[in-house]
């Protein structure tokens, strides 16, 4: 009778832990997938304004070439990429090329003073400031669920349940550091 | 302290200070209606005064508090910066993006309320968005959002209106007390009136100090808690330190800020005038600021 007891209450308990652990990597997992959309929603954003800052750039600098065909080209790999790996890249190749094109305008001081280049930079700049920070929350999460797949003794069945590690959003952009905060 | 045991510590003590809201309105009026020779029904009506308040702190005290402050809605276009870095903001810490508020005065300084997440306000000056450059309006932001994920504005927003109200309250009793208190007054109930009409006058002058205590108690530490909340958002201290150096330089005081909404500001919205130089620690809402941008520039 004793050990029907405690057989019971150890596959009680198994089944308890099991079903949170469950529920808590799928939510996690939703999490990730919200996450990653933003990235995707930010990244449309950037190739979507590309097209119109080529066109006014155009309009004051119609022999920088070399310039226009990079963006446009970073545009199509950008556009074209599937993998987090080959956007990561891609985007990595969009903000060098951007670099190039805006250092190229600072040379036509009518180009600079066009209320709609301006307008145009202040709007791909934040788009870099929120790819920044939605691959910064992509990141966070992903690395939460990954310390929760890897402890013991989740790790003992996640591949059974479908739970692989995923990887981080990363860029060679300098990555800004997690601060210390020492806080009691 | 995590952000979970924050947030739990925030919803208990929200429900703290309502209930001890309603049981000091409840006193008072009992102490002013026998004062005044009104008997139990003043008491009465501070029970109804008491609940109501109570209730429309928690679920429209992000309106009032909008109110008291006199802000308009933010614009994309008009305040590019302001609307931008927060949208980035709320994208890092996971929040939805919260509604934005702008109050046109040239003083700096910025609030958040709300009661969760999902309902919350972020308002900040025009002076405070024209005189910092993008980093350091993240930092501020950051700071903001801090305040809305671990549930400091539920609490912020139900004291400045219970605050609010108590204030106003005593000022009704101090003019009725003022004004018709005498006349109702008998020679027969002697002693024990002019007793209770001089505890009464005690009560008026006090609330408004009791309601500041209410703020102090719940206010200083979770600044240095969202600074460092917001640093860990940003990945960069540096900005709002650099943002608190500004608020702290800058003497323009914040006309729409009263005793009851001090307390939402980053920084204290009245600078040192306000305060005698005896009060002035006790009656400052927030910690200094040389503190804060210390801490920042060692995390």
């Amino acid at each position: 009778m004793n050990a029907l007891w405690i057989i019971g209450g150890v596959a009680a308990f198994g089944i308890v832990y099991f079903w949170s652990l469950y529920n808590s990597l799928v939510s996690l997992k939703t999490q990730i997938e919200e996450a990653w959309s933003q990235i995707d929603i930010q990244l449309k954003r950037r190739t979507d304004l590309i097209p119109n800052l080529v066109s006014t750039v155009k309009g004051y600098a119609k022999h920088e070439k070399s310039v226009f065909s990079e963006v446009t080209k970073a545009r199509s790999a950008l556009m074209g990429a599937k993998s987090l790996d080959k956007k990561a890249q891609a985007n990595d190749m969009m903000t060098a090329a951007l670099g190039h094109l805006f250092a190229v305008a600072e040379a036509y001081p009518q180009l600079k003073a066009n209320e709609n280049f301006v307008q145009l930079q202040k709007e791909l700049s934040d788009t870099e400031d929120k790819i920044a920070y939605s691959r910064q929350y992509y990141n966070s999460v992903v690395n939460d669920y990954n310390i929760k797949i890897r402890t013991f003794p989740n790790t003992l069945f996640n591949e059974t349940l479908g739970f692989h590690e995923k990887k981080f959003f990363e860029t060679t952009e300098a990555e800004r550091k997690n601060v210390k905060v020492d806080f009691e | 302290m995590t952000i979970r045991s924050s947030i739990q510590s925030n919803i208990t003590k929200t429900y703290l200070i309502m209930s001890l809201f309603v049981a000091f309105v409840v006193a008072a009026g009992y102490v002013f209606g026998n004062a005044l020779g009104y008997g139990n029904d003043i008491m009465w009506m501070a029970v109804l005064f008491a609940s109501i308040s109570s209730f429309v702190s928690y679920y429209w005290g992000d309106k009032l508090v909008l109110a008291m402050s006199g802000a308009r809605p933010a614009d994309r276009k008009r305040d590019f910066d302001l609307f931008t870095v927060t949208e980035n903001l709320a994208i890092a810490a996971g929040l939805p993006k919260p509604k934005l508020y702008v109050i046109e005065d040239s003083a700096m300084n910025a609030f958040a309320t709300g009661r969760d997440p999902h309902h919350a306000v972020v308002c900040a000056t025009t002076g405070l968005i024209s005189r910092l450059d993008r980093r350091e309006l993240e930092g501020v932001i950051a700071h903001e959002l801090s305040h809305v994920k671990n549930y400091d504005i539920r609490l912020m927003a139900v004291v400045a209106v219970l605050v609010g109200s108590v204030v106003y309250l005593a000022d009704i009793f101090m003019r009725t007390l003022w004004w018709g208190g005498g006349r109702r007054r008998r020679d027969d109930e002697g002693q024990l009136g002019s007793v209770l009409m001089v505890v009464g006058i005690v009560l008026a002058v006090l609330s408004p100090i009791i309601a500041t205590l209410i703020q102090l108690a719940i206010s200083r530490n979770r600044e240095y808690l969202a600074d460092a909340s917001a640093a860990n958002l940003t990945r960069y201290p540096e900005g709002l330190a650099r943002a608190l150096e500004k608020l702290h330089k800058d003497h323009d005081v914040l006309e729409s800020a009263t005793n009851a909404t001090a307390h939402l500001y980053i920084t204290n919205p009245f600078k040192e005038k306000n305060f005698g130089a005896l009060f002035a620690n006790l009656f400052n809402t927030h910690p200094p600021i040389e503190e804060r941008i210390k801490r920042l520039r060692t995390m």
